[in-house]
C-alpha cells in the first residue's frame, strides 16, 4: 500500500492550479503531481505514490549510503580473516 | 544511479549479511518488528529471512492499511456504493477485501458500480467527467497516501467539484507503535521504521520510541540492501546498549519530512477521537476524519451509513497475526479455508499482508525444504 517507486522527470509543465510532471518508470512513464515536491525539476529522480511526488531522491545520500554498505562489507571482511 | 539495482548487489548483500552475523550475539535471541507491510513483503518477496542468522526473528507490524480495515468500514462504505446513482472508486488492493456481504468486486459482480484507480485524483476525474453521478473515493492508507487524498479534495474545494466525496479510513502510524509497545503479550527489541510514511512525518515522531521505551528504531529503504543495513544497524545500536532513532534511508527521507504534504492534510484532516483496527481494537487518535470545512465532501456525512461493528471470522486469527504474536502459518485457517484465491481474512489479500506474503514466498519453498535431502 505503501508501495512507492522512484522515477525519472522527463518533463513538467503547469495545468492550472498544479505542476504536472511526465515521469518515467522503467519502460513506462506516468503522468505524476509534483505539488509536493515543488523544487524538483527535469532530470531529478522523484518518489511517486498514487500518482504524487512525495521525495525528490537525494543522489549524495544515496551514494553515502552505498559506500557505507561497502564499507561496511570490507569490515566484516577483514574481520572474518578472509581475502 | 537507478536507486533500485545498485542495492539489490548481491556480492554486497552476501558481505552485509556476514556483517550481520558477527554482529548479532549468538547467546542472545533478537525479535525487530518490520512496522511497514511494504518491509514485510520484500523480506518474504527476497528471501531475507534466509540470509539472517536463526537467533533474529522478524515479527510482522501492523503497517498494512488494508489489513488493519475493519470489516464493519467495508460493509459500510459498500452500503454506500448501493445507493443509486454513486461510483464507488478504491484502489486495486480493496478490491478483493472480503466485507459481510462479499467483497467490493462481489458487489460489482452483482450489478453495483464498482471501479478501481490508481490514484485519489482520479476518482475526482472521474467525478468530472460523469456530472450525473456521484463519485465516492474509498480512501485507505497512512500518512504516504493520506496528503494525496487531502490535495484532491483541496482541489474539488477549489474546483467546486460537488458529486464527489471520501469515505475516509485514513489511520496514523505512531498510535498503532505505541498500542503494541503497550500489548502485555509483545515483546519487541527494536523497530524497523516505515520508510515511506517518514517521507511525509520524518523521523522525529518516532524519537520517544527510543528516548521513552528505549527501543533503537531505523527508518529504512525496501530494497534487499536497504533492509540489511537497518538490521545491522539495529543490532549496533543493541551491542552499544544505544537506543537511538536513525536514518538509513535518507536518499529519500528528510529528517523532517514533507512540510507540503504536512500542511495539506492539516488543512483538510482532523484526528477522530478513536477508531477501531483490526485486531487490535479501538486505539485513540489513530485516524484522520475530514475536517467541518470538508464536510461537503465527506461520505460519512452525506450519504447514511448503518456503522454495524462486525467481528471477524472466529477461527481466522488475523489480529494475532497483525500484533505479530503468531505467524502466518500458525493460524488454524492459513493455506486451507484461507487462501489469496479465497480469503477469509484481509491479511491474505493485500500483497503487503503478512500471510499473503508468506503464501506466494515462503508457504510453497517450505514444502520444498521439507523434502528429506
Amino acid at each position: 500500500m505503501c508501495l512507492a517507486i522512484p522515477g525519472k522527470i522527463l518533463e513538467a509543465s503547469s495545468v492550472g492550479l498544479n505542476r504536472i510532471a511526465t515521469v518515467q518508470f522503467g519502460g513506462i512513464t506516468r503522468q505524476i503531481y509534483l505539488d509536493f515536491v515543488p523544487d524538483a525539476n527535469p532530470g531529478d529522480y522523484v518518489l511517486a505514490h498514487v500518482g504524487f511526488a512525495l521525495s525528490v531522491i537525494d543522489q549524495g545520500e544515496a551514494e553515502r549510503t552505498y559506500a557505507l554498505l561497502e564499507e561496511m562489507g570490507a569490515l566484516a571482511e577483514d574481520e572474518r580473516g578472509e581475502r | 544511479m537507478k536507486y533500485i539495482d545498485e542495492f539489490r548487489e548481491p556480492e554486497l548483500i552476501a558481505r552485509t549479511s556476514a556483517e550481520i552475523r558477527r554482529l548479532a550475539d549468538p547467546a542472545r535471541h533478537y525479535r525487530f518488528m518490520e512496522v511497514c507491510g511494504g518491509h514485510t513483503h520484500a523480506i518474504y518477496r527476497f528471501g531475507l529471512k534466509d540470509l539472517l542468522p536463526p537467533n533474529i526473528e522478524l515479527v510482522h507490524g501492523p503497517g498494512c492499511p488494508v489489513c488493519v480495515l475493519p470489516m464493519g468500514r467495508i460493509d459500510d462504505g459498500l452500503a454506500i456504493a448501493a445507493q443509486g446513482g454513486v461510483v464507488f472508486t478504491a484502489f486495486g488492493d480493496m478490491m478483493r477485501v472480503p466485507g459481510t456481504q462479499g467483497s467490493p468486486l462481489e458487489h460489482k459482480a452483482r450489478g453495483a458500480d464498482i471501479r478501481i484507480v490508481y490514484s485519489p485524483a482520479d476518482a475526482l476525474k472521474l467525478a468530472r467527467a460523469n456530472p450525473e453521478k456521484h463519485v465516492m473515493f474509498f480512501a485507505i492508507g497512512f500518512e504516504t497516501t493520506a496528503p494525496s487524498t487531502a490535495l484532491t479534495l483541496m482541489r474539488a474545494n477549489a474546483e467546486g467539484v460537488r458529486n464527489f466525496s471520501v469515505f475516509c479510513n485514513h489511520v496514523t502510524i505512531i498510535p498503532a507503535i505505541r498500542a503494541i509497545l503497550d500489548s502485555p503479550d509483545m515483546r519487541i527489541d527494536a523497530f524497523i521504521g516505515p520508510g515511506h510514511v517518514s517521507t511525509v512525518i520524518g523521523c522525529r515522531p518516532y524519537e520517544w520510541i527510543a528516548r521513552h521505551e528505549g527501543k533503537p528504531i531505523v527508518v529504512s529503504g525496501f530494497e534487499p540492501l536497504d533492509v540489511l543495513q537497518s538490521v545491522a544497524m539495529l543490532l549496533r545500536q543493541l551491542r552499544a546498549k544505544e537506543a537511538k532513532v536513525e536514518n538509513q534511508y535518507r536518499r529519500v527521507v528528510p529528517w523532517e519530512g514533507n512540510r507540503a504534504a504536512l500542511r495539506a492534510m492539516a488543512e483538510v484532516f482532523t484526528l477522530r477521537s478513536y477508531f477501531e483496527w483490526r485486531g487490535m481494537g479501538f486505539i485513540s487518535q489513530s485516524a484522520l476524519a475530514l475536517r467541518d470545512s470538508y464536510a461537503e465532501w465527506d461520505a460519512e456525512r452525506r450519504f447514511s451509513v448503518p456503522g454495524i461493528r462486525v467481528t471477524d471470522p472466529k477461527a481466522a486469527q488475523c489480529g494475532e497475526v497483525l500484533k505479530g504474536v503468531l505467524k502466518p502459518a500458525q493460524c488454524k485457517l492459513f493455506g486451507n479455508e484461507c487462501t489469496p484465491e479465497r480469503p477469509v481474512g484481509a491479511l491474505m489479500v493485500s500483497s503487503e499482508g503478512a500471510c499473503a506474503a508468506y503464501y506466494q514466498y515462503e508457504h510453497r519453498k517450505s514444502a520444498l525444504v521439507s523434502i528429506p535431502a
